[in-house]
């Protein structure tokens, strides 16, 4: 019975649909590959020497699984459209993946999560358009799943799409979206929206109708804006990363409607990831998800105010000082924040440290989770400016060794270093791990002015015995500290 | 395919990736996230096969059309973040 293709075995009796064109159940097989291919590929990411690889892998997997996919299409036409879709797009991604500046990286990963998302939902609504939908997808998949899951795909496809339109338009720091925005029971309406999605669902369920699909990408799209507006710049990593996760879990609901499990893996695997960082971002800030999506920064009622903290203890000093205060020095330690790369001083920092590894300074960069605005947002900066991965030094690895360092520069860092976490169970960021920049001998913070955080509360470090205050532009501030190191 | 084949698929992907994520260390953060990102523009193989008539034909170019972005995008911008890290790795 095996006479002829081997893999009609896998044919005989099965409830997987097999792949068909030209290809037959070869196609399959191939799709198979895919998902190892990409499983491989996020492997790869467990270390920056075999990343490289890994991607390769993951592309190497889409490529096949496109390919495959080619040949089942059936008619030139449609054979043709697809052909000027990949390419238009291909080029598009292409062009804006290698003009894109490493320091708007956040949003450009937003914008992405946003077209998979979009590319979901239009998948879903397409499958649901077919004529007769409801019947030939009985031949390939169960059509309440299909059914059920096109709802999904449509739901979460939408959120994602316009919650990461919201989140990219933060990050460009667009004029409309700077101020977090919320009204009074916006958590109601958003309960109101997904139920009625939800139920949207049931209906397309219960009487096979399609059109209720599209009042429900609209409601899912508008709970979409409604999720993210209220979110604050400092807790876009883990709203980027829970987008990264729906983006995947959109795809393998999209799997789902269309019965391919090639899109299953990979979209669980994605979902799988986001969820991931989106836990280890919220463990970095003491903060449930709940309470990062639907909570506000309570303002801080009770602890000191900044004049309270401030006056009188301020030290301010010079590049000159500072540059004096680094001769002689052995263990230096940079703390980066947003404000590093909003003053796009990467190139800056890392000249400085070379600098001091010159005069035989140990440099090493602290790096807490949630510094910037997506998940390792400090090391994709700092190797762009060629700082070797060995000298970034996770959280928990270098806070036990603050007590021993001579300098710590913090450059745009503010509630990250503030020991009020540690010290104060009232404050808004009580609980949540910091670096403890306050136990180094001494402390430089380049910063602007001795406005608040995110958090809105003020910093006792700033006013500590050990710390000196470097008023004015991150990068201005680097380059003066350059200058007075080389002149000494 | 029924709900329970995809569902068993849909779990046992979950837990690969579990396990094989939390070994990413936080250097790699951004470039697993635009990596694997690029790997949800997966859609693109559903949305080549989408879409009948010329409303669903629009629908699935549209798909087609998104999911190339964030596929090649993805992939391409990974691949230089990536690179960065490795060349003085």
């Amino acid at each position: 019975m095996l006479v002829g293709n081997p893999l009609s075995l896998f044919a005989a009796g099965s409830t997987f649909p097999l792949a068909t064109g030209w290809l037959g159940a070869w196609g399959d097989v191939g799709y198979l590959v895919a998902a190892v291919l990409f499983i491989f590929g996020i492997k790869g990411m467990t270390h920056p020497r075999t990343a490289v690889r890994g991607n390769l892998f993951g592309s190497l997997g889409m490529l096949l699984a496109v390919v495959i996919t080619l040949t089942q299409v059936t008619g030139v036409i449609s054979l043709a459209t697809a052909l000027v879709g990949i390419v238009l797009g291909g080029a598009i991604g292409a062009v804006v993946a290698t003009r894109v500046q490493m320091t708007q990286m956040p949003q450009l990963v937003a914008l992405f999560n946003g077209f998979g998302g979009i590319a979901s939902v239009l998948v879903a609504g397409a499958e649901l358009l077919r004529p007769g939908a409801v019947e030939t997808a009985a031949v390939l998949v169960d059509p309440r799943v299909a059914m059920f899951a096109a709802g999904l795909a449509g739901l979460i496809g939408a959120v994602t799409f316009t919650g990461s339109l919201v989140a990219a338009g933060k990050l460009q720091e667009l004029q409309m979206f700077k101020k977090p925005f919320a009204f009074p029971g916006q958590q109601v309406v958003n309960a109101i929206l997904l139920l009625g999605a939800l139920g949207l669902t049931l209906w397309m369920l219960s009487s096979g109708a399609v059109w209720p699909f599209v009042a429900l990408v609209l409601a899912a799209s508008l709970l979409g804006v409604l999720l993210v507006t209220p979110i604050g710049g400092a807790d876009m990593p883990v709203v980027i990363a829970l987008l990264n996760s729906y983006s995947g879990l959109a795809a393998a609901a999209a799997g789902f409607v269309i019965g391919n499990n090639v899109l299953i893996i990979a979209g669980s695997l994605v979902g799988a990831s986001g969820l991931i960082l989106t836990s280890i971002m919220c463990k970095a800030m003491n903060r449930s998800l709940g309470n990062v999506l639907f909570g506000v920064m309570e303002a801080s009622g009770e602890s000191a105010d900044a004049d309270e903290v401030y006056a009188g203890k301020i030290k301010a000093t010079s590049a000159d000082e500072v540059a004096m205060m680094l001769d002689g020095v052995q263990r230096v330690v940079i703390v980066p924040g947003y404000g590093l790369a909003v003053a796009q001083a990467q190139h800056t920092v890392a000249e400085l440290a070379t600098l001091l590894q010159s005069r035989d300074v140990t440099v090493e960069y602290a790096i807490h989770p949630v510094a910037g605005r997506m998940p390792g947002h400090m090391n994709v900066l700092l190797a762009e400016a060629d700082v070797p991965y060995e000298q970034l030094k996770e959280m928990d690895e270098i806070n036990p060794t603050f007590s021993q360092v001579d300098v710590a520069i913090v450059i745009g860092a503010n509630d990250v270093v503030n020991p009020v976490a540690n010290t104060d169970p009232s404050s808004p960021i009580a609980g949540m791990p910091i670096l403890n920049v306050h136990e180094a001998r001494t402390a430089i913070v380049i910063k602007r002015s001795l406005s608040p955080g995110f958090a809105g509360i003020p910093n006792p470090l700033f006013a500590a015995d050990n710390c000196l205050m470097l008023f004015g532009d991150g990068k201005q501030a680097l380059v003066d500290l350059i200058a007075a190191l080389k002149d000494s | 395919m029924d709900l329970i084949t995809g569902l068993t698929i849909f779990m046992l992907a979950v837990f690969v990736g579990f396990e094989v994520i939390t070994k990413v260390p936080p250097t790699l953060h951004t470039p697993l996230m635009s990596g694997s990102n690029a790997i949800s523009g997966i859609t693109l193989v559903g949305a080549i096969l989408a879409g009948t008539g010329w409303l669903g034909g629009l629908l699935g170019f549209l798909a087609v059309v998104f999911a190339s972005i964030n596929v090649v995008g993805g992939f391409l911008v990974t691949h230089r973040m990536l690179d960065m890290f490795r060349k003085k790795g």
